[in-house]
């Protein structure tokens, strides 16, 4: 002990004693014990005589730095002050050691019980000098959760309780001098044991009695393992004496301590309690909620006068807020009034509802969780599409070299069905006549970027709707320029059929067959367009020279074949869009007799309905996000490649996995409540940032998402020579960078039965399962068609394994 | 890179004293430097001393460390050189076998020794080795200045600075611009937006200065090439000019310096076409990088024809270096430099055999192409090694999926 000569005797020197009877070396000890002998000898010689335990004498001669004298006038004192407060206190003698769990009791100041029987906001004078605000101690239990009394104890406290309960039996055999003996705690310290003021420590011995998780740590449970610790009552602490008179003496003390008869059984308690329990903040702010335990005004306890029925509250009653709250009752009110069908328990649409046909039934109220709510109409978007009395749709893609006339031609359809009115038509003229463009008019009316105009190129897809008798048409108009073959690839994948157009005049149609008559043509049938409406553009040019359209029309056909058109599914037409002839209206050019064909117009109505996959879960692929409007700051559009969507939806976007809500929709422009598969849409979003939307990504369902991957095999159609290498991926406006990682091996094309394993290069013709990487995740998933490019030209296309 | 010292034994074990200048000379300390070398540095070590009161003090010292490699780490955007490994040295603060990562500086001089242990378990200065060094050395200082790259399409821009032996991508931008639309103007203002934002980017990543007053007016601009698809680039170029005359005058020096040409598409991998294109050849005449893209359109040219004069991968190299037909008149053995950078001991010591052999013994040509350029690329995807053939071999039936 005397190695350590520190005199800041800090709460945890428990573990100090602890750690010096095993270090203690014998010559320590034996000193020790001399000098202990000699206290005691004088304690009990001395006048009066005083008995104090070896473990006391010990404490004090190790405070005292082994000092005899100082340590014998340190107990003989301190006996004399227990003495007279064991006189005070006239405890009974006979008080039984408390049983654990013991009462828990608050041992600080509690605002609670000071002002208990005080009304409110008038409290005596004479009290208001006396609020000293205790620190606050951590109370048993968990904090918060557990009750105090009877309530669960965590498994250190039960611990703790087991442990001090065995002490508490065993203390009263082994203590030599049972009731006046002194805690070992109180005595050591050497800091005030002035009778007035008990130290904070003593506080927390008392707190730590009846509370067995004391807040200091770790030392905190050996010293409640310690037998004279905290078992024995001592004469200091009124613990007994709750229901006595002497509480306002107590309370006048500087040390107010508050506590609670557990021991008391509960029908003592005749009235019933009508305070209100404090709230978990009071309580954690103020200390242990305690209930009415000291001597109250007896209004509080009254049956007959409650103070809070002033307000005109019951709150005898629990209040559990089960019931709708005042405001909910007065909206609730004024809905009913306006006649809306609220109900309170907000539906939510996930799913389209089958067999659900009733409209009015369905008008639901729809809650979104923040800003934006829209309601569905909860259709049954399949029924209604088989209801509906729409015209037959089909989409188109206009194909072809650049230059081949593709815009000009597809001006003049439009101009012609009345989709776009003379003074527009007549305003496109001057204008392109005034930058020296005039033979461009018709084809402004599709190339509406300032850049196409200036530069007499279509850069980008452009749709547009056209309606004849008996089919609605959307044509996608796609740019010829090789280098805007991506932005081909997108419009032909919303394409049910395709028109290519090829100009006829002597060399162009020879430089496009080489160019990207081929490639498109090539494109569109591995992207599963099975039927092909051959326009042979620019025929006034040749004279409408027959054999000048033969010769076309027997290389195309031949090529096509190769290609994988059915014969019955390829047609031709000659024509001349500037002209407008055999668009929708013969030609009266006598050199052109000799035909008696379709015109354009009547060839594309000959098209077949297109089915789409209606029941397969949703699938779109963003074309374009752009703001529409004022009314709706974020839209997309595109086409929906399978499944169905209706006003109020929930949407995922992937590959962000950002959530959305279909605000409204536009199907071919027009507003409409739902949209099937193959429509091509508009739907005005909200609840997203604009962030997530690329061009390319997927819009689909929460339920059912399409996953991102970032390798896949695919079976190809080589179009040129394949080896690892770096390639373009695009499927519809996805277009991500990617390589062939590997060549699995070349496939037979008739059955699919492999050829070669790991070739190190195949040729073109060649149908490949290569293995194909990419750097970022991309929405893709089995049977899809995909587009590989390199360096500006297609190498391969094929379906997604 | 300025060599300092150079101590290289005839046996191939020996010290070297480097002094890197620029940022790309770290890349070839990357390539030089190898597990098992002995690497001195100066280094800043926090060294933490317990007094025997038991508290504790840290301070930063300054060391000089001298430690066996155990790991490289390298970054290409910031050319940072991470090196890890044991201190074998003694000093005051450290201990022998504590782990230690020496971060190269510019400027600082390290010294990097390779040593051929007595049972050859090390592969010492190797003719690979001594070529690379050759290379980090610029002994001539005809190094050219590098070019800026920038690739877009629209909404998308990467640029990229292509030095001598890598080619960098600095930023990429990525933007959504609306498509064309029936009556909108959406396009227009979102490509402006977009132009803006990646002439913001180019300025920044050049640290050009845009001011016109500043003193560092002088400086040579290097070549800036604008590339895409359609007309993306020279919008671009004719933006940059409208900005120079209107809002930042500063910008008229970088307009000499643009050039523009056609790509495939935004992406990196259509760098090789860049590359490719005339009036960057002009430009770049006869820099390693521009050679390098020859040499893989030649070999996938070969390919392509279906001669059986060209194959790729390593057993099959290994198998026409075996039949001697990587050898004089034509024969070329392309190898990406990261099959050098291996781990291996066995791996390296392999392909450094197959390289000399070709070199040494067949007389064939032998070309080594950095990774992190736009030809290495290509060539990794091949397994990083292919080569020209003097005559045609047939390829073995590797119908045993060995792999």
């Amino acid at each position: 002990m005397s190695r350590h000569r520190i005199k800041d005797v800090d709460y945890d020197d428990d573990d100090f004693y602890d750690d010096d009877d095993e270090l203690a070396d014998p010559e320590e000890q034996e000193f020790l014990q001399q000098c202990t002998t000699a206290v005691l000898q004088q304690l009990r010689a001395g006048q009066p005589s005083v008995t104090a335990t070896k473990e006391e004498v010990q404490d004090a001669l190790w405070h005292y730095y082994n000092d005899i004298d100082k340590s014998v006038n340190y107990l003989r004192g301190k006996r004399e002050k227990e003495a007279a407060k064991l006189q005070k206190s006239k405890i009974q003698p006979g008080l039984p050691v408390p049983a654990y769990p013991a009462p828990p009791s608050t041992a600080h100041f509690s605002a609670a019980d000071f002002f208990r029987d005080c009304p409110w906001l008038n409290i005596p004078s004479h009290r208001k000098s006396e609020i000293l605000i205790e620190p606050l101690y951590p109370r048993l239990g968990l904090l918060g959760g557990a009750p105090e009394n009877g309530g669960k104890l965590s498994k250190l406290a039960a611990l703790a309780a087991a442990r001090k309960k065995k002490e508490g039996e065993k203390a009263p055999s082994l203590s030599e001098t049972p009731t006046p003996s002194t805690p070992k705690l109180e005595q050591p310290t050497p800091l005030d044991h002035s009778g007035t003021s008990r130290s904070l420590r003593d506080r927390l011995a008392a707190s730590g009695r009846s509370t067995p998780k004391a807040p200091e740590g770790p030392g905190s449970l050996r010293r409640l393992a310690t037998p004279s610790a905290s078992s024995h009552p001592i004469p200091k602490r009124p613990e007994a004496e709750t229901k006595r008179p002497s509480v306002p003496e107590l309370s006048g003390s500087m040390q107010r301590v508050v506590l609670e008869a557990k021991e008391e059984p509960e029908p003592q308690q005749t009235m019933p309690t009508i305070r209100a329990s404090p709230s978990t903040f009071a309580s954690t702010i103020v200390g242990a909620a305690t209930g009415p335990t000291a001597a109250e005004p007896s209004h509080l306890h009254s049956t007959s006068s409650d103070l809070l029925r002033i307000y005109g509250q019951d709150h005898a009653e629990p209040f559990d807020f089960a019931a709708p709250s005042p405001d909910d009752v007065v909206l609730n009110a004024q809905n009913a009034a306006k006649g809306m069908k609220s109900k309170s328990a907000a539906t939510k649409s996930a799913a389209v509802k089958k067999g659900q046909s009733d409209l009015a039934d369905g008008v639901k109220e729809l809650s979104v969780e923040d800003k934006v709510t829209v309601k569905s109409k909860n259709l049954d978007v399949i029924s209604e599409y088989k209801k509906s009395t729409r015209k037959r749709s089909a989409n188109f893609v206009v194909i072809g070299h650049v230059d081949a006339g593709k815009s000009t031609l597809m001006g003049r359809l439009l101009a012609d069905q009345g989709a776009i009115d003379q003074r527009t038509l007549d305003r496109y003229r001057r204008e392109a006549e005034k930058i020296g463009k005039g033979s461009f008019a018709l084809a402004w009316v599709l190339d509406q970027g300032s850049e196409e105009r200036a530069r007499g190129v279509t850069i980008d897809i452009a749709t547009n709707q056209f309606e004849t008798d008996k089919t609605a048409f959307t044509i996608v108009d796609a740019p010829g320029h090789r280098d805007f073959v991506p932005n081909m690839i997108a419009g032909a994948s919303q394409a049910d059929f395709a028109v290519l157009v090829i100009d006829s005049s002597v060399g162009s149609f020879e430089s496009g067959l080489k160019g990207q008559t081929k490639e498109h043509a090539l494109l569109v049938r591995s992207m599963g367009v099975q039927k092909i409406v051959v326009a042979v553009n620019k025929m006034d040019t040749v004279q409408w020279d027959r054999e000048r359209f033969e010769e076309i029309e027997q290389q195309i056909s031949a090529f096509l074949t190769t290609a994988g058109f059915q014969d019955s599914n390829i047609s031709f037409v000659p024509c001349s869009g500037v002209l407008g002839d055999n668009i929708s209206r013969r030609t009266n050019d006598p050199h052109a007799s000799w035909y008696k064909g379709h015109t354009l117009i009547e060839e594309l109505e000959t098209s077949e309905p297109y089915t789409h996959a209606l029941e397969k879960p949703l699938r779109m692929t963003i074309g374009d996000v752009f703001r529409g409007g004022v009314q709706s700051p974020l839209s997309i559009s595109g086409r929906i490649d399978a499944g169905s969507l209706q006003m109020g939806d929930h949407i995922l976007i992937m590959p962000s996995g950002e959530t959305a809500t279909v605000r409204s929709l536009e199907v071919d422009s027009q507003p409409s409540d739902w949209a099937v598969a193959g429509q091509n849409v508009v739907l005005n979003i909200a609840n997203i940032d604009p962030i997530h939307l690329r061009s390319g990504d997927v819009v689909c369902r929460p339920s059912s998402p399409i996953p991102t991957i970032t390798s896949f095999t695919a079976k190809v159609l080589a179009f040129e020579h394949l080896m690892p290498m770096q390639v373009d991926v695009h499927r519809g406006r996805l277009h991500v960078p990617g390589r062939i990682s590997k060549l699995v091996a070349s496939l037979d094309k008739a059955s699919g039965a492999a050829i070669k394993k790991r070739p190190k290069i195949v040729g073109p013709g060649v149908v490949v399962r290569v293995v194909v990487e990419m750097d970022q995740a991309v929405p893709l998933e089995a049977p899809t068609r995909v587009v590989l490019r390199a360096g500006g030209s297609t190498v391969a296309a094929g379906l997604l394994e | 890179m300025r060599c300092i010292k150079n101590k290289i034994e005839h046996n191939g074990s020996g010290a070297v004293t480097l002094c890197p200048e620029e940022p790309e000379d770290m890349w070839h300390a990357y390539n030089l430097i190898r597990p098992d070398d002995i690497l001195r540095a100066s280094a800043i070590r926090r060294v933490t001393t317990v007094q025997d009161t038991g508290s504790t003090s840290s301070a930063r010292v300054h060391l000089n460390l001298v430690i066996r490699v155990k790991n490289l780490d390298f970054d290409p955007q910031s050319s940072q050189l991470h090196v890890s490994g044991q201190i074998i040295n003694e000093t005051p603060h450290t201990k022998i076998g504590q782990f230690h990562t020496l971060d190269l500086e510019l400027n600082r001089n390290f010294t990097l020794e390779k040593e051929i242990g007595a049972g050859g378990e090390g592969v010492g200065w190797d003719s690979i080795a001594i070529e690379s060094l050759k290379d980090a050395v610029d002994e001539g200082g005809k190094r050219r200045a590098e070019a800026v790259a920038v690739v877009m399409q629209e909404g998308l821009a990467h640029i990229c600075f292509i030095g001598q032996f890598q080619t960098i991508l600095k930023q990429k931008i990525e933007m959504s611009v609306p498509r064309k639309r029936q009556g909108g103007g959406d396009h227009d203002k979102g490509m402006n937006k977009f132009f803006k934002v990646t002439l913001e980017t180019l300025i920044r990543q050049m640290e050009f200065n845009t001011s016109l007053t500043s003193g560092a007016n002088n400086e040579a601009v290097r070549p800036v090439l604008l590339a895409s698809p359609g007309f993306v680039a020279s919008g671009f170029q004719k933006y940059i000019q409208s900005e120079a005359s209107t809002t930042t005058p500063g910008l008229k020096r970088l307009l000499p310096s643009l050039v523009v040409v056609h790509s495939a598409s935004g992406y990196t991998n259509s760098l090789s076409e860049v590359l490719q294109s005339p009036a960057v050849k002009r430009l770049l005449a006869d820099t390693k990088y521009a050679r390098e893209t020859k040499l893989m359109d030649d070999f996938l040219e070969q390919l392509r024809k279906e001669t059986n004069k060209a194959t790729y991968g390593p057993r099959e190299v290994e198998d026409a270096v075996e039949q001697g037909a990587v050898g004089r008149g034509g024969g070329v053995l392309i190898v990406s430099n990261r099959l050098f950078r291996s781990q291996d001991v066995a791996e390296r010591k392999r392909w450094v055999a197959l390289v000399d052999r070709v070199r040494d013994v067949e007389g064939g040509d032998v070309r080594i192409l950095s990774s992190d350029h736009e030809s290495g690329k290509r060539l990794e995807g091949l397994g990083g090694i292919a080569a020209l053939l003097t005559f045609p071999v047939i390829e073995p039936d590797l119908d045993s999926d060995a792999e």
